[in-house]
């Protein structure tokens, strides 16, 4: 027997065994894909830091408009901050029910994960309209200009994990919690988590160290 | 109706502009209605545009890369042609409102849809193989990352016909490209095409370091993966890291241009330097994503054909992991004379200074695996040396360059083009024809001719020590880069030369391109049945040429560095016992379609004709969905039919 | 073909998001989570509304706050460890954070650097006053 013969016959072995460790052959499916999406974010979050970068270097052009402490209320950024918060801990619920197999349990906990992101959404879509009608547009100042983009961006990431989130309910339900599924409800917890990570950033460079 | 679009859009006035339109269309007309007459269509779409095998995915890029290459060199002789009639008070043939365009298109041309696809191509082709495996982590994203690249390649060129292009050099800096002062659509042009196609780079950056990362053949450690995956991995690292900052910065421009913000602009309390830093802190990374294939290329090249195993693969890894982070801490070199004090000047220019000492461990590793090898002059082989020699050249004037006090006698000098003209073309040139020439017959199942692959090196290389190092010469002399005509009579001896230079480039790539029809006629008699044309080390060579479209029948099990060369040593390759049924991805019209609308909408938007952007948009969404609701079948091959193409396959060298 | 994998045989890597024995976390771990990160955020209120920290470190208070938060999220949300199953999450995460740093702190400094070498002359002239 050569040793190509040798492999053949003991490749199948090999590949359970250690899968996607170092040496041990493909990774499974799931993990690759878990991997994938975990890079993707951390590309995500580097345009996030370019669009942080710009915002601390001209959040103090405010070209003789208002700033950062004449418009932010913290207590309304306080309300968008817990319902982000809650909505990312019903959706690590909604992962739980998913991989327990509790399906009904997944629909509630996605339910409440979608309306306090839709919450969140609203508060802040309020926020921009406020400013808009005192004149504090995004072509107001250079300041504004980074504020809209920056906030403006994260914003644009919950509305598209929403979209998300109601296909993925959609999905879940026709197909029920096949393999492809629940690698692509593992996407969407992580992306979802990365967005409240995001947000802490935003509240604290922007916000609270904003209002100042 | 239709925004800002006109039929004043189309360059009837503009004879040159004119004339090239008309050709790009001709062209293009005339490709697609040979395509239909022959009836190729059914073919090329199940065969071609719908494919998510990383192999065929692979040779597109690079013919993208290879059509690119044709429009952005047309860009270059039309600017040398210029200089070398415009000196003293002629004004040459292209009016400057046309000279800016053109040299503006060249450097984005060549950059983004040229070395970029040309790189990213070879990785998609090759890593795989090398790793093993049969295909990338994500074959769809793979296609849809193709597509989306070649639509922006397609609106760069649409500009041609269509409008204008920008004005404002390949980076695009404001104010110039603010709306105020380029009104018109050429700037907006130029960030649709290289936002659309920045997402199907980073798509194409995640996939590869997921690839590499997670998918490799049983016993590949990551010190047993061939070197050209190592600077796959680390290129795709910068990649991810990088784009993301373009696509932000781009994204600013935008809104500063289509929303009146005031991130770049003179008023509002905008600061254009932020751009320039951020621009910049992407505009090094990128260069490092070019080079970094081409440097595993070489390595690749360099031991295949020395018939010896890479001198100091530990020490090639670690320069290639060490350039890696180096990339990102040393862009502010780009600007040194624009305000910075000297602190901030010498801190990036010690920086540059020492990113160019793993480059320096790479040559010697390379020169020492020559030493002593039995050295077989394959057209691959004349190009690394080649690189060798020039690129060499090119870093010392880098390493010059990055001391401040001589960057400013020569930043934004003709010095420094003939410097990044060195090191790109002397590096990620060279390395992509090395590539293209050495994985050839892998792709295609025959060798390409020799002859005239060394006499399109020969052109290249003395073309372009002639076009370049005068202007070496120039630099110094104080001629600035980017001018249409200049006054001093005595630089025009050297403009000539570097034409003259440019005119034999040009020859060597009409000998490639005849290269390739000869050696598509003659194929018969250059097919090569082992797989193995080369002698190669690397896991590759062990399927056929070209391989099927699950590479591996049965996933090789690794245990050493260069693993074929290790199995070739423990003696003739044989067909397995048993072959397990295997499944391939089923084709994907997701990444066409996805393009199709990306390019309706980039179009839209940069006419300002608002509803047909959100047509684009909502449609290019509703493809993403629908795509993703239905399930993709695979298709299954089972183990009678591995067998049999196995055992076809090595029946010829009586070892079925 | 057990002497291949050596001391591999036994291990598998873990996926970002996942927890223990390809579990999804657990509710204590999301719960623990959830708990911290409202302490974490109601103290970055009260650091930057009321006088509890002595005003010039208020803002490296709330950014050391922030990436407790920042941790918090990424150990008990998103089950990044330190196992060996996990090395290839966290070098990414590693990687991630250091282009951050690099581009941030890069820009600032740079930034800061040519505002204050190319201000106007009647700027300098206000700074002298």
């Amino acid at each position: 027997m050569s040793a190509q013969a040798d492999t053949a016959n003991l490749a199948a072995p090999v590949m359970a065994a250690a899968r996607g460790y170092d040496g041990g052959g493909p990774a499974p499916v799931r993990i690759v894909v878990g991997y994938g999406f975990w890079i993707f974010l951390l590309s995500d979050i580097i345009m996030f830091s370019a669009l942080f970068a710009s915002y601390a270097v001209l959040s103090g052009q405010t070209a003789g408009g208002p700033s950062g402490r004449d418009l932010f209320e913290l207590r309304h950024v306080g309300i968008e901050t817990l319902c982000l918060l809650f909505s990312s801990y019903t959706c690590g619920l909604g992962a739980l029910a998913i991989e327990r197999g509790r399906l009904r349990s997944f629909y509630v906990c996605s339910a409440l994960t979608f309306v306090l992101g839709a919450t969140f959404l609203g508060l802040e879509v309020s926020e921009f309209i406020g400013m808009l009608a005192r004149g504090a547009g995004p072509s107001r100042s250079a300041f504004l200009s980074s504020f809209f983009s920056l906030v403006g961006l994260h914003g644009v990431h919950v509305s598209a994990g929403l979209v998300w989130l109601i296909f993925m309910v959609a999905q879940t339900s026709v197909r029920g919690p096949r393999d492809f599924v629940r690698r692509r409800l593992l996407c969407f917890s992580l992306f979802w988590h990365a967005l409240d990570i995001i947000w802490v950033a935003l509240l604290t460079l922007v916000y609270l160290m904003g209002a100042r | 109706m239709l925004g800002k679009l006109s039929w004043t859009a189309i360059p009837f006035d503009q004879p040159i502009a004119m004339a090239g339109a008309l050709f790009i269309v001709v062209v293009v007309l005339s490709v697609l209605g040979l395509v239909t007459r022959k009836g190729w269509w059914p073919y090329l779409w199940r065969e071609w545009l719908t494919s998510v095998d990383h192999k065929r995915i692979g040779v597109m890029y690079v013919l993208l890369a290879f059509v690119l290459l044709l429009r952005g060199f047309t860009d270059a002789i039309m600017m040398r042609s210029q200089l070398a009639v415009a000196a003293g008070g002629a004004q040459g043939y292209l009016p400057p409102e046309h000279y800016d365009q053109i040299f503006s298109a060249h450097g984005t041309i060549m950059i983004f849809f040229m070395a970029m696809p040309f790189m990213v191509g070879l990785m998609n082709f090759v890593v795989p193989l090398q790793l093993g495996v049969r295909d990338v982590a994500f074959p769809v994203l793979n296609a849809i990352s193709f597509w989306l690249t070649a639509s922006g390649a397609l609106l760069v060129n649409v500009s041609l016909v269509v409008g204008e292009f920008a004005r404002t050099g390949w980076l695009a800096y404001p104010p110039l490209s603010e709306l105020q002062f380029s009104p018109g659509v050429g700037v907006d042009y130029y960030l649709w095409a290289l936002q659309i196609s920045g997402i199907g780079t980073l798509l194409a950056g995640i996939n590869m370091v997921t690839t590499i990362l997670k998918l490799r053949a049983p016993g590949m450690t990551y010190m047993r993966m061939p070197v050209f995956c190592w600077t796959a991995l680390c290129s795709s690292m910068l990649i991810v890291a990088a784009f993301p900052i373009l696509t932000a910065t781009f994204g600013m421009l935008l809104l500063d241009r289509y929303v009146g913000m005031h991130f770049f602009t003179n008023d509002g309390g905008g600061n254009m330097m932020l751009y320039v830093n951020l621009i910049w802190a992407w505009g090094h990374p990128e260069v490092y994503i070019l080079i970094l294939p081409a440097f595993g290329i070489f390595s690749e090249v360099i031991a295949t054909f020395s018939g010896k195993p890479l001198f100091g693969y530990r020490s090639m890894v670690l320069a290639t992991l060490a350039i890696c982070v180096l990339s990102f801490t040393v862009w502010l070199h780009h600007f040194f004379t624009m305000g910075a004090g000297a602190n901030v000047n010498a801190v990036f220019g010690i920086l540059s200074m020492i990113i160019a000492i793993p480059t320096g461990v790479k040559v010697f590793n390379w020169l020492f695996t020559l030493y002593q090898g039995r050295v077989r002059f394959e057209v691959p082989v004349l190009w690394a040396i080649g690189f060798m020699v020039t690129f060499v050249i090119g870093g010392l004037t880098g390493v010059l360059m990055a001391v401040p006090p001589a960057d400013f006698v020569l930043h934004n000098s003709v010095f420094l083009v003939a410097h990044f003209h060195n090191v790109i073309i002397g590096g990620v040139l060279f390395g992509a024809m090395a590539g293209y020439t050495y994985w050839f017959p892998k792709a295609f199942g025959f060798t390409l001719d020799n002859r005239l692959g060394a006499l399109s090196f020969w052109c290249w290389q003395i073309g372009f020590y002639l076009a370049f190092l005068p202007l070496y010469v120039l630099g110094l002399l104080g001629m600035t880069r980017r001018t249409q005509h200049y006054a001093e009579l005595s630089w025009q001896p050297y403009l000539i030369v570097a034409e003259v230079g440019a005119l034999l480039i040009l020859c060597g790539i009409i000998a490639t391109i005849a290269q390739l029809v000869v050696s598509i006629r003659s194929r018969e008699s250059r097919r090569d049945g082992t797989g193995d044309p080369w002698n190669g080390r690397t896991l590759e060579w062990s399927t056929a040429s070209p391989p099927p479209a699950y590479n591996f029948a049965v996933l090789p099990v690794v245990s050493s560095l260069d693993a074929f060369w290790a199995t070739k040593q423990r003696g003739p390759i044989v067909s397995a016992e048993r072959y397990d049924a295997i499944e391939v991805p089923g084709n994907s019209p997701n990444g066409f379609v996805t393009a199709f609308f990306a390019v309706i909408t980039g179009f839209a938007l940069i006419w300002h004709i608002w509803w047909m952007a959100i047509v684009g948009l909502a449609c290019a969404v509703a493809t993403l969905l629908a795509f993703g609701w239905i399930q993709r079948a695979d298709i299954a091959v089972s183990g009678e039919q591995l067998a049999a193409v196995e055992r076809a396959r090595l029946r010829p060298t009586g070892r079925a | 073909m057990e002497e291949h994998l050596g001391q591999y045989a036994a291990l598998t890597d873990r996926a970002p998001g996942v927890g223990e024995n390809e579990d999804t976390g657990s509710l204590a771990s999301y719960t623990t989570g959830l708990a911290f990160a409202l302490l974490l955020t109601g103290a970055s209120y009260m650091v930057a509304r009321t006088n509890l920290l002595w005003e010039p470190g208020v803002p490296a208070g709330l950014a050391v706050l922030a990436i407790a938060q920042i941790g918090v999220h990424l150990v008990f949300f998103l089950h990044i460890g330190t196992g060996p199953d996990n090395t290839n999450n966290v070098v990414a995460l590693a990687f991630g954070v250091l282009i951050v740093t690099l581009i941030v702190s890069g820009s600032l400094w740079i930034m800061a650097n040519l505002n204050l070498n190319m201000m106007p002359a009647s700027a300098i002239m206000e700074m002298q006053r």
